[in-house]
């Protein structure tokens, strides 16, 4: 596979690696993908509940150079945009931005679900806080905050 | 030190120079047509190509005359294993193989199945061999054809095909072994194998490309077989075609190179393999051999880094030429079928990484791969979501994953 310079700058020079604490009030948690499927990222956005504007972005991601290369984009373009301007990222816009070959699309269909999945995450955190029903309860699944039960 | 090193040798095999300055002369010097009876050009060319066939001949311990030369191993597989199951269609329609054959076998008998043959697909153990108390509980009435190979591309395994050819021997059913991978390193003995047909290919054994060879016995049992190619009538009758003498005298001198230096190269490999795997297992944690190591080729190693994705390592490693079972790097999007077949989790499948040392490695080199190696995975399990998680003590199986 030949890779665009810009997939390239971003394997080798990742921006925003990192982890967020995913109990913050302020902090949305998206992790979306399958590890049998050799992808999964994990995208984070500080949000000011004021502002409505993203302030910190951070991802790690399991999968192929074209994936890290998606997230890291997707973290860059975060910080400082709203929650809905953020909403409207498009996978194509990561696509064309990188020149994604066809092959890779899902890598960055994969980044747009996981950042609209830590939108969503982070709105549902605020809802649960504005009718003060605490922590959500249920099952826990890989695209919510409470990853999994830990194995004892 | 060259850059970038290559450690592929699975795919193919870089040409020793010996076998490069015997095939020269062949193209400007002797051109000749070996099927020309009528001046010495062909003489000369039919001369050379009996010169390869018993070279051949010689590493695999049959006739010369038992020798046919194919395009490659590919050629050779097909024509084995179609060419027996056509000719002896009427005495039985049922053939064994593995599930971890190369395309050339499981295709070829794929296409058998729908022209109305049944296969028997054999699994294999979580260390990649196939059973010969398999092979055994599988043989029916009508069984014409058992096809396992010697050692496997992917992972290195080498299968008890002795037992396996004595086992067809006694029930009188005819083996088929493609040896391509392990010529080089492995002896094989056709008669005390009981080997009836050998797969052989040039570029795995540091010969040229399209040039292969397929042995098929003449005596206890004569083995016949039904071309695929017609045409001229070359190659008794079984492979019509003009000969590639350049091709068959590369692989003449590939062959007679490997009878003679086989076993210290052997060792000199297994010896650097191993070192190899002893860094990447010390220096690195959760790095898992995928297949019997005791059972192996010893210029195979194919390992899992567990948390890191199969095609970002070789982006890290891009001074180096290896190949990964991960899916993101296939056309098809699916992991290794040879990984899965052994039971490997689809995860760390697609965190799998094939080495392939060979003739021409040296020990810098694999210092070297090994530094990138444990330099890249530190890196990218930084940066991994499942490294972070299996940290805090999740358990990833148990995780609800939001598949796409
Ligand atoms: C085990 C095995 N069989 C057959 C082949 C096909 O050989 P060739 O490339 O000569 O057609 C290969 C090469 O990939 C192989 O590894
Ligand atoms: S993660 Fe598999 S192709 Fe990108």
């Amino acid at each position: 596979m030949v890779y665009s310079d810009k997939i390239l700058d971003h394997y080798n020079n990742p921006r925003n690696v990192g982890s967020l604490p995913k109990n913050d009030p302020n902090v949305g948690t998206g992790i979306v993908g399958a590890p049998e499927c050799g992808d999964v990222m994990k995208l984070q956005v500080m949000v000011n509940e004021e502002t409505g504007v993203i302030e910190d972005a951070k991802f790690k991601t399991f999968g192929c150079g074209s994936a890290i290369a998606s997230s890291s984009l997707a973290t860059e373009w975060l910080k400082g945009r709203t929650l809905e301007e953020a909403m409207r990222i498009k996978n194509t816009d990561i696509v064309n931005e990188l020149s994604l070959p066809p092959i890779k699309i899902h890598c960055s269909v994969l980044a747009e679900d996981a950042i609209k999945a830590a939108i969503n995450d982070y709105q549902k955190k605020r809802e649960e806080i504005v009718h003060g029903n605490g922590k959500g309860a249920g099952k826990p699944v890989a695209a919510g905050p409470d990853l999994a039960s830990k194995s004892s | 030190m060259k850059l970038p090193i290559y450690m592929d040798s699975h795919a193919t095999t870089p040409c020793d120079p010996r076998v490069v300055e015997a095939m020269l002369p062949t193209f400007t010097q002797h051109f000749g047509n070996a099927a020309s009876r009528n001046h010495s050009y062909g003489w000369e060319a039919e001369a050379l190509v009996e010169k390869g066939r018993e070279q051949i001949a010689a590493l695999v311990n049959c006739s010369p005359k038992e020798i046919v030369f194919t395009s490659g191993a590919t050629e050779s597989d097909n024509l084995a294993i179609k060419g027996i199951a056509h000719m002896f269609a009427d005495k039985g329609r049922h053939i064994i193989t593995s599930v971890i054959e190369h395309k050339a076998v499981l295709d070829s008998c794929k296409r058998l199945e729908k022209e109305g043959f049944r296969v028997t697909w054999l699994p294999v153990g979580k260390d990649g061999l196939v059973k010969t108390s398999d092979v055994e509980n599988a043989i029916e009435d009508d069984t014409i054809l058992v096809t396992i190979m010697l050692a496997n591309n992917e992972i290195g395994t080498l299968n008890p095909v002795g037992e396996i050819g004595h086992l067809c021997k006694a029930k009188g059913i005819f083996f088929h072994c493609d040896a391509v991978q392990g010529l080089a390193y492995e002896p094989v003995d056709v008669q005390e194998m009981g080997i009836d047909l050998l797969s052989i290919s040039a570029h795995k054994m540091y010969g040229p490309k399209g040039i292969g060879a397929l042995y098929v016995r003449r005596r206890n049992p004569r083995v016949r077989l039904d071309p695929i190619i017609d045409g001229g009538g070359h190659e008794r009758g079984m492979r019509s075609g003009t000969l590639n003498v350049p091709g068959i005298v590369g692989l003449g001198k590939a062959a007679e190179i490997v009878l003679a230096e086989r076993e210290s190269d052997a060792a000199r490999l297994r010896a650097l393999r191993d070192h190899l795997r002893q860094r990447l297992t010390t220096e690195l944690t959760d790095v898992t051999v995928n297949g019997s190591l005791e059972h192996r080729l010893p210029n195979n190693l194919n390992v899992s880094f567990a948390y890191v994705e199969g095609e970002s390592m070789l982006m890290g490693i891009k001074d180096v030429a290896v190949s990964s079972g991960s899916a993101c790097t296939s056309a098809s999007l699916e992991p290794s079928y040879v990984l899965k077949a052994l039971g490997v989790h689809d995860e760390l499948a697609h965190s799998s990484i094939r080495f392939g040392l060979h003739r021409f490695t040296t020990r810098e080199e694999v210092d070297y791969v090994a530094d990138l190696m444990v330099r890249t995975v530190r890196r990218l399990r930084e940066m991994s979501p499942l490294k972070e998680m299996a940290d805090e003590g999740i358990d990833l199986k148990k995780v609800e994953w939001s598949k796409h």
